[in-house]
């Protein structure tokens, strides 16, 4: 077992983990951060993406140990004081999400995406989420709600 | 049809935004893995590598004693109590299929297939012991190719059955009487197009993999599954384990997707119901992504042997259609009926005057086949669009000319298929019209000749669609007719609090499909209260006890339709107290927008003060139950049938075979739209999945039966960068068989685009010599065409 330190959504928690956890299981099973799941075991469909000191990573291919002494933000850490994040608002505006499972992944990695470029056109929002699957909005929807984000100005994290 | 009184549609036709998307945008999700119960077991499945053999040992020693193990299972352990998983579509009186345990006792059929399970105190112990677990094979001889399998004297998927032939199904026109005899129209036909296509084997994909949580108290055993059929899984599994059905709760928490791949009774769900059973505790299971692509049931897969007869002006005599569908190694729930599904549907929106179609059912040692979006319809409607395409090349005609000389005209409907189906609405050419306005099909066609004169690298290619689809699965009578175990019926209730807000419960169990929101519209415009007082209830067979669940876009004809009829039996209930209450007649009082008024006069009373003074019961008519709710059990009058005219312009490089997607037009016509919101989002999933067909996806094994698309780096689900953005748009044409006139999309975009892309490469390339590329069109395969085709050859 391995202690670690880490700061989860503003919590700090000191653990004490396997060093073969994995980021998103610490997240899931010892925290209770369900509003991360697990998608694909292959760091392939993104629904585990959270935040690490800002920068969005997929937490199936993070070991806990490695968080830390460091900062993760959650779907569960984005909106404040009931306030939805833009990007989560303009996901509801949008229609960006269907049946909902890649959603937490899908947004945490456009509010990274638009922390790098707050005004990506079509083609960089798609390469942006190319490592996030979604099987049931064909993206389309994904696409607006990036867009919607980044012209209401409150896309950057 | 029962008459209806017409109110004002204030809620229905609405963009809503759904309800349903706060807890899944902040996290605060219930999705089955995310369920704990006070001292839940954890297991993890041992499957089998090889494709066919016999088990000759499992030796358990080491794992039963390994820490945290609490239980070993072995199919011999369960042979007693797993029964058989269920087939409820027996398609033929003499349908063979093996038997289907849940957990292959002596004998595996296809890798992956579980041979044994580990029940331990955390998902991580479990998996470990199940390493220890050492199971010894006698390999057998395997047979995976479909074609291969179906000869006489092929190696044996199941050596006991003696046959890998499952059922031959046939459908003729001329002794259905529903039209002429298709070798009368071959023969004297002016000319033919025989084409064999190939439909690859695909895998459904949902983006959650599926997930089983089993609590049983001694009272009762409730399941948590991310499953689409909750009603069908809870009766299933009685009958499978010998469980009263009284006992069973099944609950669908939130589901993320299913596209048909979460309709099913897995191994799984059985597996975790009995060994939760024997512990006495609370078993949870979830899958890797690699065993849902594995053991989790694949869609598709078939091989369609095709002949078109015409006249040379292009009418269309007459198709017959001979196809060869891979069951893989077991029946599902409704595998052997999914190529059924498609017999009725290769006529498509045309006038064909005859039609042949056979079907024979094989087993392969391969995952077993069986819903996936569309189930059977796509393949239905690939056959017919790319044969289309086909016959307009050899007569020189325009292909959307040909198809107009062909389809079901405004007019004439209903018109009553050569497949035996009335199409009860419909209107071909306003959609075409639209789309190809949208397209720009006359400059397309331009730019096309363009580059077709200067022999540009890049070619451009138009691929169109003109489908239709049977929706609203479906009239009892009907699946009756066909074998299948059930009925098509839907189930809801509708019932006024006291306090003036609405609960209504639906018996079909959404899994993204916007169920909260679009029922909320129409209940909301029923009952004349606000949108935001109605709350929908589902998923949970305690809270809604009746329901034949969500599938073949039936959730809104159906069910749907349900909500509606209940929600205005709760009106003729309220009349009732209403007219107590004003001391008037029923028939003086008027309802609109929530509230009764007797004609003529400013007496009136609000549905939400009838709803409390029902509840108080002081003051009610003589022998008036006091309640305001109300149930209503629907069963479909007749299919519904969306169609439309979906076109698609590719580029496709010459040189190196790859393609783009330059634009993509679709215009639908599903009927009355509840929520315009919705509808776009299904159309757009739907394309996206239509498309991965076309380009990307296809389940692979190799020689051995070993799956190689075994995970996400393999199996090319695309991404937002595979993906062009579509133009959408609409006519509506209301079907006739419901009081909303609505007719579903869940389907329609995969069934409609993947033809559409197809053709598209095709066109592109036909001045090359190119008349067909196998699914999918990778890059490889159209290059690999090409060349086939410039030395000579047939593509």
């Amino acid at each position: 077992m391995t202690q670690i330190h880490v700061n989860v959504d503003g919590v700090a928690y000191s653990d004490d983990v396997e060093p073969r956890m994995l980021l998103v299981q610490y997240l899931r099973e010892r925290l209770g951060k369900t509003g991360t799941v697990v998608g694909c075991d292959t760091s392939n469909c993104g629904s585990c993406t959270v935040h690490l000191d800002g920068r969005s990573v997929k937490s199936c291919s993070l070991l806990a140990v490695q968080a830390d002494g460091r900062e993760v933000t959650t779907i569960e850490g984005l909106s404040s004081n009931g306030e939805l994040h833009p990007v989560q608002q303009a996901f509801h505006d949008t229609h960006a999400l269907q049946c909902g499972f890649c959603t937490p992944g899908m947004i945490m990695q456009s509010v990274d995406l638009l922390a790098e470029n707050p005004n990506p056109t079509e083609s960089e929002i798609r390469v942006g989420l190319e490592g996030n699957l979604c099987r049931c909005t064909g993206y389309q929807n994904i696409v607006r709600a990036v867009q919607q984000a980044a012209s209401s100005g409150g896309g950057g994290s | 049809m029962t008459a209806v009184e017409e109110r004002p549609a204030v809620e229905v036709g609405k963009a809503r935004k759904r309800k349903e998307d706060r807890r899944l945008i902040t996290g605060r999700t219930r999705w089955t893995d995310n369920l704990a119960v006070p001292g839940m077991q954890h297991i993890a499945m041992v499957r089998s590598p090889v494709a066919h053999a016999r088990i000759t040992s499992i030796d358990v020693e080491e794992a039963s004693r390994a820490t945290g193990v609490a239980l070993v299972l072995t199919g011999q352990d369960l042979a007693d109590e797993q029964g058989s998983l269920p087939n409820a579509w027996p398609i033929t009186d003499d349908q063979k299929a093996p038997p289907h345990p849940a957990m292959a006792v002596d004998r595996v059929a296809f890798a992956g297939e579980i041979v044994a399970a580990i029940i331990a105190r955390s998902a991580a112990e479990a998996r470990d012991a199940a390493e220890l677990v050492d199971v010894e094979y006698d390999e057998l001889p395997v047979v995976l190719d479909l074609e291969a399998a179906a000869q006489e004297g092929a190696t044996l998927t199941h050596p006991d059955l003696g046959t890998n032939v499952s059922a031959t199904w046939v459908f003729d026109s001329a002794e259905a009487g529903s039209g002429s005899d298709v070798d009368d129209a071959i023969r004297a036909a002016e000319v033919t197009i025989e084409r064999t296509y190939r439909q690859q084997r695909l895998m459904p994909a949902y983006i959650e993999p599926r997930s089983v949580l089993v609590d049983p108290t001694h009272e009762q055993i409730t399941m948590w599954s991310a499953t689409q059929i909750p009603h069908i899984l809870k009766l299933m599994l009685a009958l499978t384990t010998d469980t009263p059905e009284s006992k069973l709760r099944v609950i669908a928490p939130d589901v993320g997707g299913g596209f048909g791949g979460k309709l099913q009774v897995t191994p799984e769900e059985v597996i975790t119901l009995l060994a939760a059973k024997r512990l006495a505790r609370p078993v949870k299971y979830t899958e890797t992504r690699s065993e849902n692509l594995m053991a989790g049931h694949h869609g598709r897969d078939q091989v369609q042997r095709l002949t078109l007869a015409a006249n040379r002006d292009g009418t269309v005599t007459g198709f017959k259609v001979d196809l060869l569908a891979d069951m893989g190694a077991y029946l599902g729930l409704v595998t052997s009926g999914i190529p059924i599904l498609g017999a009725f549907m290769f006529n498509a929106i045309y006038k064909f005057p005859s039609y042949r179609f056979t079907c024979t059912n094989v087993f392969t040692n391969k995952t077993w086949t069986d819903a996936y979006r569309g189930a059977g319809r796509p393949e239905a409607t690939y056959a017919v669009e790319r044969m289309m395409d086909e016959l307009a090349a050899e007569l020189d005609m325009d292909p959307m000319e040909l198809r107009r000389k062909n389809w079901i005209k405004h007019d004439e409907f209903p018109f009553t298929t050569v497949a035996g189906l009335e199409y009860d609405s419909g209107n071909y050419e306003a959609a075409t019209a639209k789309a190809m306005e949208m397209f720009g099909y006359d400059d397309l066609r331009r730019e096309q000749a363009e580059r077709r004169d200067r022999d540009d690298p890049v070619q451009l290619g138009i691929g169109i669609s003109t489908y239709t689809e049977m929706c609203g699965l479906a009239p009892s009578r009907v699946l009756g007719s066909l074998a299948y175990g059930a009925g098509g019926w839907e189930h809801a209730s509708v019932r006024m609090l006291a306090s003036g807000k609405v609960e209504v419960v639906t018996g079909s169990s959404a899994h993204g499909q916007g169920h909260e929101t679009a029922w909320s519209q129409i209940v909301a415009d029923r009952l004349g209260v606000p949108f935001e007082d109605v709350e929908v209830l589902h998923g949970d067979t305690h809270i809604a006890h009746k329901g034949m669940d969500t599938y073949g876009s039936r959730s809104l004809t159906i069910g749907g339709i349900a909500a509606f009829r209940a929600a205005d039996k709760v009106v003729e209930k309220a009349r009732t107290v209403a007219a107590h209450m004003l001391e008037a007649n029923r028939d003086d009082l008027e309802f609109e927008a929530g509230t009764f008024t007797v004609k003529g006069t400013d007496k009136s009373v609000a549905i939400g003060d009838i709803a409390l003074h029902t509840f108080a019961a002081h003051d009610l008519p003589d022998e008036y139950e006091p309640s305001l709710d109300a149930e209503a059990t629907v069963d479909p009058e007749n299919f519904s049938f969306p169609h439309g005219t979906h076109l698609c312009a590719v580029e496709v490089d010459t040189e190196t075979g790859a393609t783009t997607i330059r634009s993509y037009v679709c215009v639908d016509d599903v009927g009355a739209v509840v929520n315009p919101l919705i509808v776009e989002g299904q159309v757009h999933g739907g394309v996206a999945q239509g498309i991965g067909q076309a380009l990307y996806e296809e389940a692979i094994h190799d020689e051995s039966g070993t799956l190689v698309t075994g995970s996400l780096v393999d199996y090319l689900v695309p991404s937002a960068a595979d993906l062009p953005s579509i133009a959408t748009d609409r006519t509506e044409t209301p079907a006739l068989s419901n009081p909303l006139g609505v007719k579903g999309v869940g389907e329609a975009g995969t069934i409609a685009s993947t033809p559409a892309v197809v053709n598209a490469i095709v066109d592109a390339l036909r001045p090359l010599g190119v008349s067909d590329v196998p699914m999918p069109c990778s890059p490889y395969r159209v290059w690999q065409a090409i060349q086939t085709a410039s030395d000579g050859g047939q593509s």
